[in-house]
């Protein structure tokens, strides 16, 4: 039976709900940016007009204005709003199929098979969700139509801004095949680079790559994108709210101000490694491997991770391995910290000969008070001591948790 | 009792009602108050979700009639405050 499933992609989402919102600035160039305060004053999404002059997300603030002779509207990001805007879209896309999920706070598939015949069918449902969107909640949303969920994002990428783009098993070829490769879902710069040194510049070239060369260049990702490019791609659109595998828990900080010295770096560590741990717990979760990722004031960015050797949940445990892959002969001051644990499992049944176990009981109930006073109390009822040394670090807090718009990954089972 | 946001033309002027909710738990405005003078609202023509693109905003939109005027009555739900959209 063949599928039919949309993709609809909000355009410029953060800056059409500041549009929206606050009408007098819908015909200036207008950009959506973090809080400079907190040191993250770059450009997270602009409309239209900002686009025409050159604007592009990452830029710096003074950057931006620069590039449009100080005419930009700078917007500072309401995520609460954005969660609520995106939130009120899905439950109308629900009221359609409940196989809603989720790519992102704006985009989503949608499997309409039950609802619609055929293509044409489906193309009309399309242009109906279209125009509600743009009814009710005053937003623009490009829509792909097909027969999977690859060819269904890449067609809500080709029409841009409100329109809907059908690609069916006919005319894929004409349509996909001529596309750019990196326009392709999984193809990043260092795949694209990759497939043009080898030739392969469009989908369609890649599509007819034979597989044993693809995967002697990618592995098994190189069958994924023979797969994806030939449009053979199965995967289902996961009904809303299933609940996904956790493969990974990992919080991350861009801080107040550049830290200089060890005690500040390790600092920084255990506040992250507590909410991890916290989370850890929340799921009943244990973790064996720790991440540590360091980004400089030169915006380098390195991770580095070890497994350790005794599964746990403890803040105290994963911020003392963290601390232990910290380069401590570093020379350029840091920006950003992120602490994440891998190698998730259930309870370990299996417990330590050479480990102390009464102690590290003790220390999860220990813990665990800490969690039950914070959630009782609020995040700053409770601090380390190391954390308090610093005036400014001693205000930052990792479970804010409105601030957190995940990257997401298309295989998250 | 209310605040206002301009843009151009028009303003978003938060209003009192007195809603009636019916046994399905809809909404019904009975009146409203502008600037302290009540207006009896003689009929709901038509109830939908719709955004407000002239003074910004999202929710429940109610086509009113006050005596031979029609006009909007939205509901904010984000606020869950009443908005109408006055001209300036």
């Amino acid at each position: 039976m063949s599928r039919f499933i949309l993709h609809s992609d909000l355009n410029n989402f953060y800056a059409s709900v500041e549009c929206l919102y606050n009408p007098s600035i819908r015909n200036k160039a207008v950009a959506v940016v973090g809080d400079a305060d907190k040191r993250h004053g770059i450009v997270l999404a602009k409309n239209y007009i900002a686009k025409s002059y050159g604007i592009k997300t990452g830029d710096t603030v003074w950057e931006a204005k620069q590039k449009c002779n100080e005419k930009l509207v700078c917007v500072t990001a309401n995520f609460e709003r954005y969660y609520y805007v995106s939130k009120l879209v899905k439950q109308m896309y629900r009221e359609y199929t409940n196989r809603v999920e989720s790519f992102g706070i704006d985009e989503a598939w949608l499997d309409v098979s039950d609802c619609v015949k055929d293509f044409e069918g489906a193309f009309k449902l399309a242009e109906k969700i279209r125009k509600r969107v743009i009814s009710e909640f005053g937003l623009t949303v490009s829509i792909g139509v097909s027969y999977n969920k690859i060819f269904a994002k890449l067609g809500s990428d080709l029409k841009k801004p409100n329109a809907t783009t059908m690609i069916t098993k006919q005319n894929y070829k004409n349509l996909v095949w001529n596309l750019p490769v990196a326009d392709l879902l999984y193809v990043g710069r260092a795949t694209n680079q990759k497939l043009n040194k080898a030739g392969i510049f469009t989908i369609g070239q890649l599509a007819q790559t034979p597989l044993n060369i693809l995967k002697s260049m990618f592995g098994k990702n190189g069958e994924t994108l023979h797969t994806f490019a030939n449009g053979e791609d199965v995967s289902a659109v996961k009904i809303y709210n299933e609940k996904e595998q956790i493969k990974s828990i990992g919080n991350s900080t861009t801080c107040p101000r550049d830290l200089k010295t060890n005690d500040e770096v390790r600092a920084i560590i255990s506040i992250l490694a507590e909410s991890v741990a916290r989370r850890l717990r929340d799921k009943n979760l244990w973790c064996n491997t720790v991440c540590l990722s360091i980004k400089t004031n030169d915006l380098k960015t390195f991770e580095t991770m070890h497994k350790i050797e005794y599964p746990t949940n403890l803040a105290s445990v994963i911020s003392g391995e963290c601390y232990k892959l910290f380069n401590h002969n570093w020379q350029k001051t840091i920006r950003a910290v992120g602490v994440r644990v891998t190698g998730l499992g259930e309870k370990p049944v299996q417990y330590n000969l050479f480990n102390n176990e009464q102690t590290m009981q003790k220390k999860e109930k220990f813990e665990m008070v800490v969690d039950a006073l914070r959630g009782r109390f609020g995040y700053n009822i409770i601090k380390r001591g190391s954390v308090c040394a610093s005036k400014d670090l001693k205000e930052l807090n990792p479970e804010n948790v409105v601030h957190s718009i995940h990257p997401l990954s298309f295989f998250k089972l | 009792m209310f605040s206002t946001l301009s843009c151009g033309f028009m303003t978003k002027k938060y209003v009192s009602v007195v809603v009636e909710y019916n046994e399905d738990g809809n909404k019904i405005p009975k009146k409203i108050y502008l600037d302290d003078v009540g207006y009896n609202i003689d009929c709901v023509l038509e109830r939908k979700n719709s955004a407000s693109l002239k003074v910004g905003g999202i929710g429940e939109r109610f086509t009113i009639k006050i005596g031979s005027n029609k006009t909007f009555l939205f509901f904010e739900k984000e606020t869950e405050k009443w908005f109408v959209e006055l001209k300036n």
